[in-house]
């Protein structure tokens, strides 16, 4: 299986000044593994001011609600999906992203 | 920090005509509160910092309103509202056969009556049900105060397995004989069948009440019956015998298509369904030698009840407008305030006069494709939809609300609470996600073109798929033009027969989306306010039709895509679905074919090669979902394909209907195939069709204060197709 090599930030950095690609397959292949392992799957964006905030939430199961993070609070979706993604890499490959 | 709705509503009928009446259904959550109530005509959904533009209209409506809270009664069952025949039975055998597929309910625990008269709020009656474990149980009680009893095997059912179950009590000797006994089937299982005795107090029979399948009464609440204890799960072939004969038979097979249930004994014991069970179901005796259930109706005799089904919520009116003779037509709203709470739009369309005047362009809404999108759960319930969004899932307070309130039913995109797909939606219920703001997809993109038209001075009238549905082809014939939604998805065959007939007649069509004439619907006809779909086959499906429910009950017809069923949307549109991505969008470039003399009203002014680089849905024209030319599919030989996107990002896939084996390179950076056509062609009665191909599409228009080349060139369009100067097939053309 393909695993995230951490040294590569570069790709982080690609991610950050481009979020919502296209992106290189590299990081497109971060990507599948960040979005798809199992308990990095289940964040949720949450509009609370529209066109001005948004709060990360975490999918529940049975039906239940989602359970909100109300801090941080971002004021764009590219900052929200930028601490998703380093939440996500800190998470998988053990290593806190520092760029 | 989150704050969500706390009045709710929805509108009776949807599509109303000036002189008549609609009523608005209105409740409050969390108690009684007061609630402010206006009606706007919606020029533009919330696209920009501001919100969405409306026009207000004065109405009798308008103001301050005392509310209450309306109940909503979620669950599907069976009554039989022939209370004197249960009553007085002192010996009884309840018999069925069953297969739960929630065993047990979770997160928490507690019974599921498979048949009773069990009534909560007396502490009567008697129920053969699952207990919170999932165990074969009985419970029955006299009331007036006096304990009741039950007895369990103790042991729990498999989810999706086959039993015939039992008890046979006798209340007067105080003896219940319970037996759960597993079925054959192909996947082998070491239970084995199971009987016990077992002992309650003897005690009188219980008082009369109606009986139910699946449910039992919780009592009543402002004069409405009020049920609890939902079976998830399958019933087949349920029965009553009472002393010595039979008291009921209940031929579930029987008027499948409608909510009547049958009772074959001589006591005519007939019932009816609640919350539109899904039948046309397998039963425990299908051996897949018949797929469809009316020509196998013994095989097809269980009903599937949900804990999550709602079909007519039967809210009291509380509002009510005739709408004046003078009203343009136009998507309209009840907008609904109260403190604390964000607002809550209650959509309704206000189509034209009947008999009366009309523009000469007509938009469709795409009311269907509303409907079965309507109360959306899935982007919030675990799963990797981040994976094909491309982007993290993004909802707002009132989407939220839904994940509070399971009763107010889920959409076609979801599963129910055992996990099969929910093939019936309605409209007969609040409607969270049908709105000028939040999800910017559906009628909120749609807004972009209404907005587009109102900017530009184009007068329009607003039809719906409903009145298309029922009217056909003449709804649409006073009009020159039909501008569809961006994303006409789910698709009657009423409602493709009218736009054939329609443009064979010499109309117009522009259709100004992506993915649309895609799955068969039905309305049931006897269950008004229904949409039915099953996801058979193939396609990009939410969830996966069982296997031998791929008929619709309501009308017998074949569910599934139209595309596999003769009918591909490209015949219709020239284009059909073939990928999808929610990231970032793209852009088209113009091919050869835009200079063909055929198009060059098209083109006029417009100057540029690159089409909508830029627009409100991920930042281009030709994004969300993408349909393709393609002859193979039906797209006409004639066509022009005028402009065709590229550059998609890696979130767009092919969809697996364009797969017939898995294979690499399949996205938007690798794969050719992975783009939107723009296409025209003439019809040979005198009309034509231009196509967009992308839902994205509309969300360009506004650009630049509505100067650029997607507007340019969809003006171009509509002032030509509004010139009744038939269009000439180019085999026709003098040469």
């Amino acid at each position: 299986m393909f695993t995230i090599d951490p040294r590569r930030t570069d790709l982080a950095l690609e991610f950050k000044g481009r979020p919502f690609g296209p992106h290189s397959p590299e990081l497109q292949a971060v990507l599948n593994v960040l979005r798809g392992s199992r308990h990095c799957q289940n964040l949720l964006l949450v509009c609370v001011k529209p066109h001005a905030e948004w709060v990360l939430a975490e999918k529940q199961p049975d039906g239940l609600p989602p359970r909100l993070f109300s801090d941080p609070v971002f004021s764009s979706r590219e900052e929200a999906e930028w601490h998703a993604f380093r939440l996500r890499w800190e998470a998988v490959t053990g290593e806190r992203l520092t760029v | 920090m989150l704050a969500m709705p706390r009045v709710l509503g929805y509108a009776d009928p949807l599509s109303v005509a000036p002189g008549e009446t609609i009523r608005f259904m209105v409740g409050t959550l969390d108690g009684p509160r007061r609630y402010r109530a206006e009606v706007v005509r919606v020029v533009c959904g919330d696209t920009g910092p501001g919100g969405p533009k409306t026009v207000r209209v004065p109405t009798p409506v308008d103001g301050e309103h005392q509310g209450t809270p309306q109940h909503l009664d979620a669950g599907s069952y069976v009554i039989v509202e022939r209370p004197d025949a249960f009553a007085g039975l002192r010996r009884f055998t309840l018999e069925a056969i069953i297969q739960p597929t929630r065993v047990p309910v979770r997160p928490t625990a507690r019974p599921q009556v498979i048949m009773g008269t069990w009534a909560e709020d007396a502490r009567a009656g008697f129920a053969l049900m699952l207990d919170e474990a999932g165990a074969l149980a009985v419970l029955a009680g006299a009331g007036g105060g006096r304990e009741p009893a039950s007895a369990t095997t103790g042991v729990p059912l498999t989810p999706r397995r086959w039993y015939q179950v039992g008890a046979v009590v006798d209340l007067a000797a105080g003896t219940v004989t319970l037996s759960q006994t597993p079925l054959a089937e192909h996947t082998p299982s070491a239970e084995r069948p199971l009987t016990m005795d077992a002992r309650i107090p003897p005690m009188a029979p219980p008082p009369a009440g109606a009986f139910f399948l699946a449910a039992a009464r919780r009592g009543t609440e402002d004069g409405r019956l009020r049920t609890m204890w939902h079976f998830n799960g399958k019933i087949d072939r349920p029965r009553v015998v009472g002393d010595e004969a039979p008291l009921a038979v209940w031929d579930l097979a029987a008027d499948i298509a409608g909510d009547r249930v049958t009772d074959r004994s001589t006591h005519a014991l007939h019932g009816r369904t609640v919350n539109a069970p899904k039948r046309a179901v397998t039963g425990h005796n299908w051996d897949g030698s018949e797929m469809d259930w009316r020509r196998a109706p013994e095989q097809y005799g269980a009903i599937h009840f949900h804990d999550d089904d709602l079909h007519d919520a039967a809210w009291r009116p509380s509002l009510r407008w005739t709408v004046p003779a003078d009203t343009r037509s136009g998507v309209y709203a009840l907008r609904l305030e109260a403190e604390g709470g964000p607002e809550f739009w209650v959509v309704f369309y206000v189509r034209p006069p009947r008999n009366g005047p009309r523009a000469r362009a007509a938009f469709l809404a795409s009311t269907a494709t509303y409907l079965a999108y309507s109360n959306y759960r899935a982007r919030m319930r675990p799963g990797p939809s981040e994976l094909y969004i491309g982007a993290l899932p993004m909802v707002d307070g009132t989407d939220i609300l839904l994940m509070h309130h399971p009763e107010l039913g889920g959409s076609s995109y979801d599963t129910h609470s055992d996990g099969s797909g929910v093939c019936h939606v309605s409209r007969l219920r609040p409607i969270v996600n049908t709105r000028p703001t939040g999800w910017l997809w559906n009628l909120f993109l749609d807004f972009c073109l209404l907005d587009w038209l109102e900017a530009t001075g184009q007068p329009y009238d607003v039809v719906t798929d409903d009145d298309l549905h029922a009217e056909g082809a003449d709804l649409l014939a006073p009009y020159t033009v039909v501008l569809t939604g961006c994303h006409p998805e789910y698709y009657s065959r009423e409602m493709l027969d009218a736009l054939e007939r329609y443009l064979g007649r010499g109309g117009r069509l522009m259709y100004m989306g992506g993915n649309g004439f895609y799955w068969r619907v039905s309305y049931p006809p006897a269950q008004p306010g229904l949409l039915e779909v099953r996801r058979a086959e193939d396609g990009t499906r939410a969830w996966v039709e069982a296997v031998g429910e791929y008929y619709h009950s309501s009308t017998g017809e074949y569910g599934g895509l139209w595309r596999r069923q003769g009918r591909p949307p490209n015949m219709l549109a020239g284009v059909g679905f073939v990928a999808q991505g929610f990231d970032r969008s793209s852009y088209y470039r113009r091919t050869g074919a835009s200079r063909d003399p055929r198009v060059t009203f098209m083109f006029e002014g417009v100057a540029d090669e690159v089409l909508g680089d830029f627009g409100h849905s991920g930042s281009g024209a030709a994004g969300l979902e993408l349909d393709a030319f393609s002859t193979g599919l039906g797209s006409p030989a004639h066509a022009l394909v005028v402009a065709t996107s590229e550059d998609h990002s890696n979130a767009f896939q092919l969809v697996n209907e364009e797969m017939n084996v898995s294979f690499a390179g399949a996205d938007g950076r690798f794969s050719p195939a992975v783009r939107a056509d723009i296409v025209f062609f003439e019809h040979p009665g005198g009309g034509a069709v231009f196509s967009t191909g992308s839902i994205a599409y509309v969300g360009s228009l506004d650009h630049n204060g509505y100067d650029n080349n997607i507007a340019r060139l969809t003006g171009n369009v509509l002032r030509r197709f509004l010139d009744a100067t038939p269009f000439v097939m180019p085999s026709a053309r003098p040469a």
